[in-house]
């Protein structure tokens, strides 16, 4: 799956899901700054894209990463890790 | 310790008959009745219940008016009371920054969070035995107190927080409360108030315990029927109420217009049944509201009454306050013939309805009053939209637990 295909996927749950303008989400888009994102998404988010990308979170092994993540490219490389 | 005098100046309300302390009143005078027929809803939830009838908030929510980063904190519960809330600021005209500047607090109750977001956290769990595709938010709208955390969110109030929850007398404690902080000095400002969303859960309560009117399932807008010798039980309604209530000085301060003064407050148990009302210890609420307002009970020119057309809790009221009013007969009405029992906001909106009643100077009638039954024929039962010089009014709510509650308020004089 393309960076692409993956940045539309989570584009199109940012705006259904989290009511977020299109026209803002880019892969360098900060998460908590430009989104306006907070840790209870962070929460929603990680299961919304599990059921869209089908893979699932172990939250031992993940969290660290998780934490660390601050854009929309870092989600796109978290989601190619897991699918791959 | 200051003892401050404690004034209302803004009031909110969501009944049954929409959004809007007017609106509300406006029906009431019209001698409205807001109760409907939910069986087509409720039987997907409950099949075996008795009572098919309810008294829903008529008009659609525009929940969407939140932004998002509130509204998915919120269930039913906390949208209900945050649309009575932004009523009575607007309407007490307090500015934002007077919110969070500490001078400001919440107490604000219901009878549980919200019993749909709870459903939908219970079904889920139940479907998968999961959790983990539960919303993150969905905690925070069925927590009990959910409405006075998320009106504190949504309005940035950061002084005290708190959230009496006593089932029916939810609203009139936590109005008593916050008239107490504000009466001691604790606090300038309290937002004041009750809610509660209205399920086919929420019936069922009283269904079991066979609280509820059953025989007006085809005749829904003759049920409840307060302090009548054909009553059968309440009908659960659905509504939030809000009250500011602030020290007379902050009221001066800022230039605030006043409705009425809160003059004396008391709650307590009765110590005897869950379930049953108990004419004794309400009676001795009610004195010790009095005592606490520094008024003899003829001084009081009518009496809000619970009375939510349960046989045993009309007739215990109805007891109570002829032993304390009845040489004086003080007028007395329930507003639950109109908009059925809206349980966690009862005492709240009918304690708006009070204010307003006091401000025009007449008394709203019981509907569905026809035979008052015998130990009713005590009261001065009010029959007819009757004009009244209303200087001191008693609102009374009682609650599951053997909570009660009464509270006085006058009219206001500098």
């Amino acid at each position: 799956m393309s960076d692409e295909q993956i940045l539309k996927g989570i584009t199109r749950i940012l705006v259904d899901e989290f009511e977020i303008e299109e026209d803002i989400i880019n892969p360098e888009a900060t998460l908590y700054d430009e989104l306006e994102l907070d840790s209870l998404d962070g929460v929603d988010l990680i299961v919304m894209l599990e059921n869209e990308f089908n893979f699932k979170v172990d939250r031992k092994q993940d969290e660290g990463t998780i934490r660390q993540m601050r854009t929309i490219q870092h989600i796109i490389e978290f989601i190619k890790q897991k699918i791959a | 310790m200051s003892m401050n005098r404690v004034v209302i100046t803004g009031v909110g309300a969501v009944s049954p008959f929409g959004l809007g302390a007017d609106k509300m009143y406006e029906n009431l005078c019209k001698d409205n009745n807001a109760v409907v027929n939910l069986r087509s809803i409720w039987e997907k939830h409950v099949s075996d219940l008795e009572c098919w009838v309810g008294a829903p908030v008529a008009e659609p929510l525009n929940e969407k008016e939140i932004p998002r980063k509130y509204r998915k904190l919120m269930g039913r519960t906390a949208f209900l009371a945050f649309f009575a809330v932004r009523e009575a600021l607007e309407n007490a005209r307090v500015p934002e920054e007077l919110l969070s500047s500490g001078n400001v607090g919440v107490s604000y109750g219901s009878s549980t969070g919200s019993i749909d977001s709870m459903t939908d956290f219970f079904m889920e769990i139940f479907r998968t035995n999961e959790c983990h595709q539960l919303s993150s938010g969905i905690f925070f709208q069925v927590m009990s107190h959910t409405a006075a955390a998320n009106i504190a969110h949504i309005f940035g109030v950061t002084g005290r927080v708190v959230s009496p929850n006593a089932a029916c007398a939810s609203a009139l404690q936590s109005i008593g409360v916050g008239y107490e902080y504000v009466k001691y000095g604790m606090i300038d400002m309290m937002i004041c108030g009750g809610v509660e969303e209205l399920h086919a859960y929420t019936s069922t309560s009283f269904d079991i315990v066979q609280g509820t009117s059953t025989k007006f399932n085809e005749r829904p807008q003759q049920t409840p029927r307060p302090f009548d010798r054909d009553r059968d039980g309440t009908v659960c309604g659905e509504g939030a109420g809000c009250l500011i209530i602030e020290s007379e000085a902050s009221a001066k301060r800022r230039g605030a217009k006043i409705l009425a003064e809160i003059i004396g407050f008391d709650t307590s148990a009765s110590g005897e049944h869950m379930s049953h009302s108990h004419a004794e210890s309400i009676a001795r609420c009610m004195r010790s509201a009095l005592r606490n307002a520094n008024v003899k009970p003829s001084d009081v020119d009518y009496i809000n009454a619970h009375a939510t057309a349960t046989v045993l809790g009309d007739m215990h009221e109805a007891e109570a306050i002829a032993e304390i009013f009845g040489e004086h007969k003080i007028p007395v009405s329930s507003m639950k013939g109109h908009i059925g029992h809206t349980l966690g906001a009862s005492g709240a909106l009918e304690l708006v309805a009070s204010t307003y009643m006091m401000r025009d100077e007449q008394i709203i009638p019981t509907r569905n009053l026809e035979n008052p039954d015998e130990a009713a024929q005590a009261l001065n039962l009010v029959s007819d939209l009757k004009p009244t010089k209303l200087d001191v009014i008693m609102k009374n709510s009682f609650a599951f637990g053997g909570i009660n509650t009464a509270l006085l308020i006058r009219r206001y004089k500098s």
